[in-house]
């Protein structure tokens, strides 16, 4: 790890003062995929802004139709939490999922997000759920967010304060887990929500994606049996040393099924 | 029983501080003064070194010193050594190239060691070593045995052509050739072994510290042989005289063999040591360990097994290319020969078996010993081949097997492979993991799975092994550069308290406690006042330290050898102190008595008698009790046995599931059950893992892919069963403890059950061969016809 000057403000205008002073200043939350790399060498920011100080961003708030996570909410909190579990279940038991106890309990929602890896399993939920990205300067709905491999809709300096999830009718999230790091090589997130039906993948692609094919089907008719035969499409799809991108297409169905199959049962 | 004596599950004594976090590892070792080395690895495959440029790195504040190749040419210093020498089918000796512990010249693997940056920090030494500027003329390379075998591939040696190492036979070929002529059918297989990275939960680790005064080396070491290490790195590498040089490997956090092999860090951080005159420390990170330790397996085969219309097994013939990486680890080329082909009998009485061993070098890291080191390829290869003739024959996998057993009548048995195995009875072994596997209820079991929507498979594996290998003799014969033997210590302190001084190493195995059982049962003194140490040349014997299962059939054996004299020496003091003959005199539970009275004097009191000498027979007897033994065993010991696994395969994702896994190993008699039943449940994982996770890939460039956690995929606690284990004892026939060995069994007999069961379970799916790692991805393929 290089040298660097870590900061922990109270503020978040403190916290922007510094990432506006500092060029190479990173945003610091749960550090799950930073720090590893700063450790790598892989890394090398100027300063740390850790966001664990900063008042509000660290809240679970049900606003009765949808609840709101902040940023700095981690995995194990979200998966123990009451309000989730009442609200949105599929969510509680995404984040259960997630890396290892060890991860769900300094891995944050907000860096997940923000990060945007394309194994991660939250970007599933934000698009699958419809969630609202909200920043310290901005709300950006989830179709408009993920655009590439860790790339988002998020400017430089912008800080994420909380992702907003509205109640879907029903949702579920079906994993099929990486065995060795245990990131999803494909996720499935199927949730009925007040705007119909959506259907989002994380894993498979460059970054997270909907299913439109798939959700016109579900449209139609909600069963498994509706999804057989939509060929997912291997080209656009990742390949690497755990999964081919004919397997992962492969997966995408399958997971997708079983999503529906969690929800039908 | 003896309370804590030979047999009890007695817990382990060394589990306290390993628990509560106060164990001594060489990373918690800490001396004076002492500097922090990191190592500047090659980033590439394969190239020459134009330059080396130290002068920004020097110039750093806080930096000490960087060394490279050409310093430690300059010094002298020689290559890291082989211990094993093999012999070519043609008469040539291998190819055996120079090692210089800091490359000089080429570079020949990505981890490859460049130099050495020491700092008064370790965070100044890794600024530093960036600044090291090293520049290579990048050469074209070999990174898996298909491209170093391909017509003209580049060479990883200039005298080593075709970049084979050796070319190696066992066995009778033209006798082989015969069985096969007048075989009824023959049954074929290719045989992929998928290449391991051991990851010892404690990465490898090294001090050096020269003391100027005594002109005195110390070497602390993540070693699981510290007198192999001191004898390799004194008189090849280094040239320090044994006297002069003490090498500690303390507590050690687990090494699965990758422990074994005398490792250039370990020259250099002593060699640095003197250079600047102060200590010199280097611990691996984990992404260090995986480019840097040794790998493990490695082998492609194509076995053919001929048969009698009967199924009874006429010939074995097996070719086999084994990658032995960039350059000879300490035992790389004993592995794929000794250890491997002289196992192609298993425990079955095939006449007539051939086996050739083609050895190549790679640009990848050197292969040598991985849990099992040779015998879980030999038992991977050979009872795949046995159930694919079973389904080839259509006759049931345990009768055939059983048809071509080694029966008790036939020991001691000499197979045609070199080994003559003293005992066994392989059929009760089996009988009792298929009771315990209540194999008769597997039809229920997989119409319940069925229901649910799983395949469900069965396998099993009938594998033997060689354990303690020996005699010293005769593994010089066969190209081995050390001794075998173990040695033993028994110190009685003037109070009657125990120390052992033992040549085997505990890195995991639990000595402390299971060598203390059987000074117990011995001496009778209490469990709490026996002290084993172990790992330290300058406190032990020189001894051979712990590999291939041998601690108890070898060292345990040395101990008792040296209790034994010490029980009698005690009788001749007992027999004085009572004045009776030393013929009457009865050593039991602590108590010397005089048979027939109720006249005795305890242990302790003995040893007062031996330290203490006043009514002592001098003029007969000397004074003191402290006897050594060194035993060297008449032959390998054979632990056998039969692994049973149940698989769930989900058709839809090809996910394979181990939801039953059975062992019914044969280890001789058992010293003490609990630490053997941890043994076979780490080895059985470690061997699920081989089947179903692990793969260590490179790239077509050599670069490693699988360099860290995320992609190189271990084992973890949710993706093994409850794990059902039995024994059935035949006691060894040539060691007075009647034991086997149990640490490497577990990986010997579990991959093939696993592959089997997952190929049973796929049965109505056409699918006759799989290579390991059965992933998720491959099960799928192969179901969807693409195996």
């Amino acid at each position: 790890m290089y040298e660097f000057n870590y900061h922990r403000p109270t503020s978040l205008d403190e916290a922007r003062k510094i990432l506006g002073d500092n060029d190479e200043a990173k945003l610091l939350a749960g550090g799950m995929t930073l720090l590893p790399t700063m450790k790598m060498r892989l890394a090398s920011p100027s300063d740390l802004v850790d966001l664990s100080n900063i008042e509000g961003l660290a809240d679970i708030i049900d606003s009765g139709d949808a609840i709101e996570v902040g940023a700095m909410v981690c995995h194990a909190e979200v998966a123990a939490s009451d309000v989730v579990r009442a609200a949105i279940p599929a969510l509680s038991d995404l984040a259960n999922s997630i890396g290892d106890a060890q991860v769900r309990n300094r891995g944050t929602i907000g860096g997940s997000v923000a990060n945007s890896d394309p194994a991660a399993d939250y970007p599933a939920a934000v698009l699958g759920l419809n969630a609202v990205v909200k920043t310290d300067r901005r709300e950006i709905s989830a179709d408009d967010y993920f655009k590439a491999l860790f790339e988002t809709a998020l400017e430089p300096g912008e800080i994420v304060i909380s992702v907003r999830f509205a109640r879907p009718k029903r949702a579920a999230y079906s994993k099929f887990p990486n065995p060795a790091s245990r990131y999803a090589i494909v996720g499935v997130m199927v949730a009925e929500t007040t705007e119909g039906i959506r259907v989002a993948v994380t894993g498979a692609a460059g970054c997270a994606y909907r299913a439109t094919a798939m959700e016109d089907a579900l449209s139609k008719d909600f069963s498994a049996g509706a999804l057989e035969g939509i060929a997912v499409d291997a080209a656009d799809l990742l390949s690497d040393l755990h999964a081919s991108a004919e397997y992962r297409a492969h997966l995408v169905g399958v997971m997708a099924r079983r999503a529906v199959r969690q929800l039908i049962a | 029983m003896t309370e804590n004596g030979f047999g009890a599950a007695v817990r382990r004594k060394e589990d306290y501080r390993f628990i509560t976090g106060r164990g001594q590892f060489v990373d918690d070792i800490n001396r004076p003064h002492q500097l922090y080395a990191q190592i500047i690895r090659s980033p590439i495959a394969h190239g020459k070194i134009n330059k080396v440029d130290v002068d920004a790195a020097i110039a750093m504040s806080g930096v000490v010193a960087v060394f490279t190749g050409a310093d430690m040419a300059a010094d002298g210093v020689g290559g890291i050594p082989c211990g094993w020498g093999i012999t070519s089918k043609d008469g040539s000796p291998m190819v055996e190239p120079g090692h210089p512990p800091l490359a000089a010249e080429c570079v020949r693997y990505v981890g490859d060691q460049v130099a050495v940056v020491l700092a008064e920090t370790l965070a100044i030494a890794r600024d530093a070593a960036e600044l090291v500027d090293v520049d290579y003329a990048e050469l074209p390379s070999v990174a898996n045995l298909e491209s170093a075998s391909a017509d003209g591939a580049p060479l990883v040696w200039d005298d080593a052509k075709g970049n084979v190492c050796f070319d190696w036979e066992i066995g009778d070929k033209s006798a082989t050739d015969a069985a096969f002529a007048s075989a009824d059918q023959v049954v074929t297989i290719d045989i992929v072994n998928n290449r391991l990275i051991a990851n010892a939960m404690e990465p490898r680790a090294a001090i050096g510290d020269y003391d100027a005064g005594k002109d005195e080396y110390t070497l602390y070491t993540t070693s699981q042989n510290p007198h192999v290490i001191r004898m390799l790195m004194g008189a090849f590498v280094l040239s320090i005289p044994e006297h002069k040089l003490r090498v500690i490997a303390p507590d050690v956090g687990g090494g699965f063999g990758s422990k074994i092999c005398h490792y250039a860090e370990e020259a250099i951080v002593t060699w640095a040591s003197r250079k600047v005159n102060r200590p010199v420390k280097w611990t691996a990170d984990r992404s260090e360990s995986f480019i840097s330790d040794a790998h493990g397996r490695d082998h492609v085969s194509h076995a053919e097994l001929a048969m009698s219309k009967d199924g009874d097994f006429l010939g074995l013939r097996v070719s086999t290319r084994a990658n032995l990486g960039a350059y000879l680890s300490t035992f790389g080329p004993a592995v794929p020969t000794i250890l491997y082909a002289t196992l192609l009998a298993g425990s079955y009485k095939t006449p007539a078996i051939h086996a050739e061993v083609k050895a190549m070098f790679t640009h990848t890291v050197p292969v040598d010993s991985y849990r099992g080191a040779g015998r879980p390829e030999a038992s991977y290869l050979l009872e795949r081949l046995v159930d694919k003739a079973a389904k080839q024959t259509g006759i049931d996998p345990i009768e055939l097997r059983r048809r071509n057993f080694i029966q008790p009548e036939d020991f001691p048995y000499q197979t045609p492979v070199a080994l003559e195995y003293d005992t066994g009875d392989y059929d009760a072994a089996m009988v009792k993991a298929i009771e315990l596997a209540d194999y008769a209820n597997f039809d229920k079991r997989r119409e319940e799975s069925a229901a649910r929507g799983k395949l469900r498979g069965v396998g099993i594996s009938t594998y033997i092994e060689a354990c303690g290998i020996a005699p010293s003799n005769v593994a010089g014969a066969l190209g081995a550069r050390a001794g075998l033997y173990e040695v033993g210590t028994v110190r009685v302190n003037p109070t009657g308290s125990v120390t052992v001084l033992t040549g085997s190493h505990s890195h995991g195995q639990g000595h402390e406690t299971t060598f203390a059982q059987l000074v117990v049962e011995e001496l009778g003194v209490d469990f709490d006042n026996i002290d084993i140490v172990h790992g330290d040349t300058g406190k032990v014997p020189f001894g051979m330290g712990t590999y291939g299962s041998r601690s108890a059939a070898v060292g345990g054996v040395a101990l008792m050898n040296a209790l034994e004299k010490i029980r009698t020496k005690a009788k001749k003091i007992a027999a004085h102190l009572l004045e009776a003959s030393e013929d009457d005199i009865e050593f039991k539970d602590g108590q010397l008595s005089v048979a027939g009275t109720d006249r005795s004097v305890a242990f302790g009191d003995v040893a007062m008698a031996a330290y203490v000498p006043h009514n002592y027979p001098l003029e007969t007897l000397e004074p003191g009790l402290e006897e050594t033994a060194f035993y060297d065993p008449k032959n390998f010991t054979f632990p056998a046995g039969c692994h049973i696994c149940e698989v769930e395969v989900d058709p839809d994702t090809g996910v394979v599931e181990v939801v039953r896994f059975t062992a019914g190993d044969d280890f001789g008699r058992i010293i003490n059950p609990m630490i053997v039943d941890g043994q076979v449940h780490g080895g059985v994982t470690q061997g699920i893992g081989q089947a179903l996770y692990e793969q260590c890939v490179y790239d077509d460039s050599g670069q490693l892919l699988t360099g860290s956690m995320m992609d190189y995929c271990l084992p973890k606690a949710d993706n093994v069963p409850n794990f059902a284990v039995t024994t059935n004892v035949t006691p060894c026939t040539h060691n007075v403890l009647g034991v086997k060995g149990c640490g490497e069994a577990g990986a010997i007999g579990s991959p093939p059950a696993v592959i089997n069961a997952v190929l049973n379970a796929l049965s109505d799916y056409n699918v006759d061969d799989l290579q390991m790692p059965a992933t998720p991805e491959r099960v799928w393929q192969a179901m969807q016809g693409n195996g």
